[in-house]
C-alpha cells in the first residue's frame, strides 16, 4: 500500500488545530510544552474565540510560545507576565487575555505579580507549566525543585538548609480571594490531556463569563533538565512529583463575595 | 506690581489654604501666581508655610528667600522669616504663641489677635481668614470680589455655604489690624 | 481660551491626563509625586471618559501593566519618583525595545538610593543617557512650569505615537508641589482601535482580524542579524527626533555674552538670576533646554561662537553640563563652561547662580 493511500480523510484520527502555526517548534522531543500549547490552540479554536484572545508569552523555555499559536501575542520580561496581562484585560475589557508561564517565572521572580493579579481577582487565565527545573538556561533548580532532586545549581541534590523547601504556589494561589478556578493537572497520558484540555477550556470560559483569575497548573517534564529520556521522565513525574503536587481542583467557582472583607462600620 | 509673601505657621492653622485662597484670587483677577508649599516630613513635625507670588507678568522663580510681607503665625517662623522680609516690606503676625516680637526698624510691622477674633467670631477654624482680612488690609493688592470667588474655585461645592462666614472673618480682620511699627 | 484653575503640577498631570484621552494610569504611591494617582482616583475617569486607573502592587508591576496595555495600542501612562523610575527601568528597556508609545512621568527626588523627598535634578543622566539595559533613548520633556505640566502630556503622548517609543516627562517635586494658574486643555475623545489603526498602522496586539496576520509585542530576536537591524532602526528613528523635536526657549540671549543654561525649576530661578545680573549690568542670558532629549546642540553650539562663557545650573553634581560643554565644543572648542548646582534637594538661589556666574566666568 503506498503512503498516499492511507493518508485519506476517511482514514484522519488526529488533525493538528488550525490555530497551531506551521512553525517548528524548538521544544525537546518529550517536552511538555507542545502538549500544552495544542490544548490551548484547541481551546481558543473552539470557543471561536481567536479575534478576542491575546496570550502573554514569558520568559524561560515558552518565550518563544508567541510562533505556535495563531492570535495576537506580547512577550513579557521575566514573571512580569500577570502585569502584562492585567494591562492589557484593564483598557481591553471584552478581550480575553492568558499568560502561559513556567515555575521559575512565576513562582520565583515573578511571585509579586502573579499573587496580586490573582488576589485582585484580574479576569485572565493562567497556564502554569511546573517541571521543577529552570529549562531554558540549563537545568537549574527551580522554586518547585523537589529536596533532593539534581539539579546544576544543585549537584548534590536540593538542601533543606542551603536552598529552602519547594513552594507549592497553586495552594497559595487557591487561598486567594480573586480567583474563581485553580486546579493542577498533567497531560502526561491521553486520559490526562483531556482532563487537562477540560481544564483549560473551563478556565477561558470563566475569562469570557468575567468570573475571576483562572489558573490552571500543569505538573510537567523536562527530560533533557532532568536527563532523562521522555519515558523514564514520564515515570519520575509520577513518583516523584504526584505525590507532592498532587492532582486535582482546589477552587471551583468563582471569586468569593466581598462580604468576608468589608470592614465593619 | 510683583508681591511676594511667606506664609508660616503651624499644621492645623490654614497656613496652605490661605495662600491657595490668595493665589486663587489673583488668578481671578486675571494675574499670574505660584503657590509653593514646604511638603514632606517638613509638615509633620508641626510646621507648614507656604510662599505665594501674585504678579502682573510672568513669574520667575517661585522659590524665595526674601518677601515682600511674611504673615507670621508661630515663634518657630518668626525666628525663621523676620529676617527674610525685605527692607521697607510688612510683617504681619499674630501675637499668640509669639514669645519674642518682631524687633526690626527697617520694615512695616502689624499685629492681628487672629485667634482671639476668629473665636468670639463664634468659629475658631475662621482664624486664616481674619488673618488674611488683616494682611489685605495692610497691603489691599486683591479685590474682595476676587477673594469671594477665590472662595468658591479653593472651596469644595459642599463647603460653599460657609463662604458668607469667611467673609464676615475677612472683614473683622480687616477692621481689627493694629499697627506696631509702621515706617 | 480654556478653563483657568489654580492648580498643584501633579495634579494638573492627571487633569490633563484625563483631558488628552488617555486609556489608562497605572502606579504606585511614592512621595512627591501621590497626587497625580489620588487625583485620578478623586476625578474616577472610568465613568467621565471610561479611563482606567489602577494602584499596582509595585513599580515594576506599574510598568509592566503600561507595557501590556501600550502594546495593545491603547494610550497609557505611570508616574513615579526618582527610586521607583529606577525600578521601571527594565519595563521602560522592554518598551523601548518592543516600539511601544506611553507615557511615563519622573517627579524626581534627591538621591541616591532612598535619598530625600525634597526636588533634584539627579536624574539626567539615567534619563537622558539611558537608565535601563540596551541603546535606546526616550523623548524628554522637561517642563517648567504647572502650564507646562499640562501641555507635556498631550505633547508627550503625540511624540510617543509619532515616533512608537516611550516619552517622559522629567520634573522634580519643586514643579509637582506647586500651585500656578494653569489654562487646562479641552477634552479630547480616547482613540478608537480603528483610529490609531488608520494612524498608527495594524501593529497593537488587540485581537487578531481574519485580514492580517497575528501581531507580536516583543523586544526578542535571536538572531544577530536581525537584532542589529532592529537596533539601526532604531537608531534612525533617535536621529529623526534629533532632526525634528528640539525644543528649547532663550531668554535675553540676543546681546548676551553670558549664558546660563538650565532646565525645569533650575531655569525657573535662573530666569531671576538674568535679572539680578542684568540689573548690575552683566549681559546674561538663558537657554532653557525643553527637550532634554533631543538636547538643543545646535542653539548652543550657535551661541559659542559669539558668547564669552556658558554656566550650567543643576540640581545635581553636574549632569547636563556634559552634554553642554559636547555641544559647545561643536561651535567653540575654546569657550568655557562651568557648572553650578545644589543637591541633596536643596534649590539653588538666583543670587548663588549670579555669584556662581561671576566667579567662574566673569572674574576668572
Amino acid at each position: 500500500m503506498d503512503v498516499k493511500d492511507i493518508i485519506k480523510p476517511e482514514n484522519l484520527v488526529y488533525e493538528k488545530p488550525k490555530l497551531l502555526t506551521d512553525n517548528t517548534m524548538h521544544y525537546c522531543p518529550g517536552c511538555t510544552h507542545g502538549v500544552v500549547h495544542r490544548l490551548v490552540a484547541e481551546v481558543i479554536e473552539e470557543l471561536d474565540i481567536q479575534e478576542k484572545t491575546i496570550g502573554v508569552s514569558p520568559v524561560g523555555c515558552s518565550v518563544f510560545a508567541y510562533n505556535y499559536i495563531d492570535i495576537d501575542w506580547q512577550e513579557a520580561a521575566h514573571g512580569r507576565a500577570p502585569a502584562v496581562a492585567t494591562g492589557i484585560a484593564r483598557v481591553n475589557e471584552d478581550k480575553v487575555v492568558f499568560t502561559y508561564q513556567g515555575d521559575g517565572d512565576l513562582a520565583s521572580i515573578g511571585t509579586a505579580e502573579i499573587m496580586h493579579a490573582c488576589n485582585r481577582g484580574e479576569n485572565i487565565v493562567v497556564i502554569f507549566i511546573n517541571n521543577a527545573i529552570y529549562g531554558m538556561t540549563g537545568g537549574q533548580m527551580a522554586p518547585t525543585t523537589l529536596l533532593g532532586q539534581v539539579t546544576a545549581t544543585t549537584p548534590c541534590g536540593r538542601d533543606l538548609d542551603r536552598n529552602g523547601y519547594p513552594l507549592k504556589i497553586t495552594e497559595l494561589i487557591s487561598q486567594l480571594p480573586g480567583t474563581a478556578y485553580v486546579t493542577r493537572q498533567s497531560a502526561h497520558t491521553p486520559a490526562t490531556a483531556r482532563k487537562c484540555r477540560k481544564a483549560i477550556k473551563k478556565a477561558f470560559q470563566n475569562a469570557l463569563d468575567k468570573k475571576g483569575t483562572s489558573f490552571v497548573e500543569v505538573v510537567s517534564t523536562c527530560n533533557s533538565g532532568w536527563r532523562l529520556s521522555p519515558v523514564d521522565a514520564n515515570k519520575w513525574m509520577e513518583e516523584n512529583m504526584f505525590p507532592f503536587f498532587p492532582m486535582g481542583d482546589m477552587k471551583d467557582g468563582e471569586r468569593d463575595a466581598p462580604d468576608a472583607y468589608l470592614k465593619k462600620n | 506690581m510683583t508681591e511676594e509673601i511667606i506664609i508660616a505657621g503651624f499644621g492645623g492653622q490654614g497656613v496652605l489654604s490661605m495662600g491657595k485662597i490668595l493665589a486663587y484670587s489673583g488668578v481671578m483677577q486675571d494675574q499670574e501666581v505660584t503657590w509653593f508649599p514646604s511638603y514632606g516630613p517638613e509638615m509633620r513635625g508641626g510646621t507648614a508655610n507656604v510662599s505665594v507670588i501674585i504678579s502682573d507678568s510672568r513669574i520667575s522663580s517661585p522659590i524665595l528667600h526674601e518677601f515682600d510681607t511674611a504673615i507670621i503665625l508661630n515663634q518657630q517662623s518668626m525666628d525663621k522669616f523676620e529676617k527674610a522680609v525685605k527692607p521697607g516690606g510688612v510683617l504681619l503676625f499674630d501675637p499668640n504663641g509669639i514669645v519674642n516680637e518682631p524687633t526690626r526698624k527697617d520694615i512695616n510691622i502689624y499685629k492681628i489677635e487672629g485667634t482671639k477674633i476668629a473665636a468670639d467670631l463664634g468659629n475658631v477654624k475662621t482664624f486664616n481668614m481674619v488673618v488674611l482680612g488683616a494682611y489685605l488690609k495692610a497691603k489691599p493688592i486683591v479685590k474682595m470680589e476676587s477673594i469671594r470667588k477665590g472662595l468658591e474655585k479653593s472651596l469644595p461645592e459642599r463647603h460653599h455655604k460657609l463662604i458668607p462666614l469667611n467673609l464676615e472673618a475677612i472683614e473683622a480682620g480687616q477692621s481689627k489690624l493694629e499697627e506696631v511699627h509702621v515706617l | 481660551m480654556g478653563e483657568l484653575r489654580l492648580m498643584k503640577g501633579n495634579e494638573v498631570i492627571a487633569e490633563a491626563a484625563i483631558r488628552c484621552g488617555c486609556d489608562g494610569y497605572f502606579g504606585y504611591p511614592i512621595t512627591p509625586q501621590s497626587e497625580v494617582m489620588e487625583t485620578l482616583m478623586v476625578r474616577e475617569p472610568w465613568d467621565e471618559t471610561g479611563m482606567v486607573v489602577l494602584q499596582a502592587e509595585s513599580e515594576v508591576a506599574s510598568i509592566n501593566m503600561v507595557y501590556g496595555a501600550a502594546g495593545s495600542g491603547k494610550k497609557v501612562m505611570t508616574s513615579s519618583s526618582s527610586p521607583g523610575i529606577s525600578l521601571m527601568a527594565e519595563g521602560i528597556s522592554y518598551i523601548a525595545g518592543a516600539e511601544l508609545p506611553c507615557l511615563i512621568v519622573n517627579v524626581q527626588r534627591g538621591g541616591p538610593g532612598l535619598g530625600t523627598i525634597q526636588p533634584s535634578q539627579a536624574d539626567y543622566f539615567q534619563t537622558t543617557k539611558g537608565g535601563g539595559h540596551g541603546d535606546y533613548k526616550l523623548i524628554v520633556l522637561a517642563p517648567a512650569s504647572v502650564q507646562e505640566m499640562n501641555d507635556f502630556v498631550e505633547l508627550g503622548f503625540e511624540l510617543a505615537f509619532k515616533y512608537r517609543n516611550p516619552a517622559m516627562i522629567l520634573t522634580d517635586g519643586a514643579i509637582g508641589q506647586m500651585m500656578e494658574k494653569v489654562e487646562l486643555s479641552d477634552y479630547k475623545p480616547r482613540m478608537t482601535a480603528e483610529e490609531l489603526d488608520a494612524k498608527c498602522g495594524s501593529w497593537a496586539t488587540n485581537g487578531k482580524k481574519a485580514d492580517r496576520d497575528y501581531n507580536i509585542i516583543t523586544s526578542l530576536e535571536m538572531d544577530s542579524d536581525k537584532m542589529e537591524a532592529n537596533n539601526l532602526r532604531f537608531q534612525e528613528k533617535y536621529r529623526q527626533m534629533e532632526e525634528e523635536e528640539v525644543r528649547y526657549e532663550m531668554i535675553d540671549c540676543e546681546d548676551a555674552e553670558y549664558i546660563l543654561v538650565a532646565f525645569g525649576s533650575s531655569a525657573r530661578i535662573c530666569q531671576k538670576s538674568v535679572d539680578i545680573a542684568r540689573a548690575k549690568g552683566l549681559k546674561v542670558g538663558l537657554l532653557r533646554p525643553i527637550t532634554l532629549y533631543p538636547f538643543p546642540k545646535k542653539p548652543i553650539a550657535e551661541l559659542a561662537k559669539k558668547v564669552k562663557g556658558f554656566l550650567t545650573v543643576e540640581m545635581n553634581a553636574g549632569q547636563m553640563v556634559e552634554d553642554v560643554k559636547l555641544a559647545a565644543g561643536c561651535g567653540n572648542s575654546s569657550v568655557p563652561v562651568e557648572y553650578f548646582g545644589r543637591m541633596g534637594g536643596i534649590i539653588p538661589t538666583p543670587g548663588e547662580v549670579v555669584e556662581a556666574l561671576e566667579q567662574k566666568l566673569i572674574e576668572a
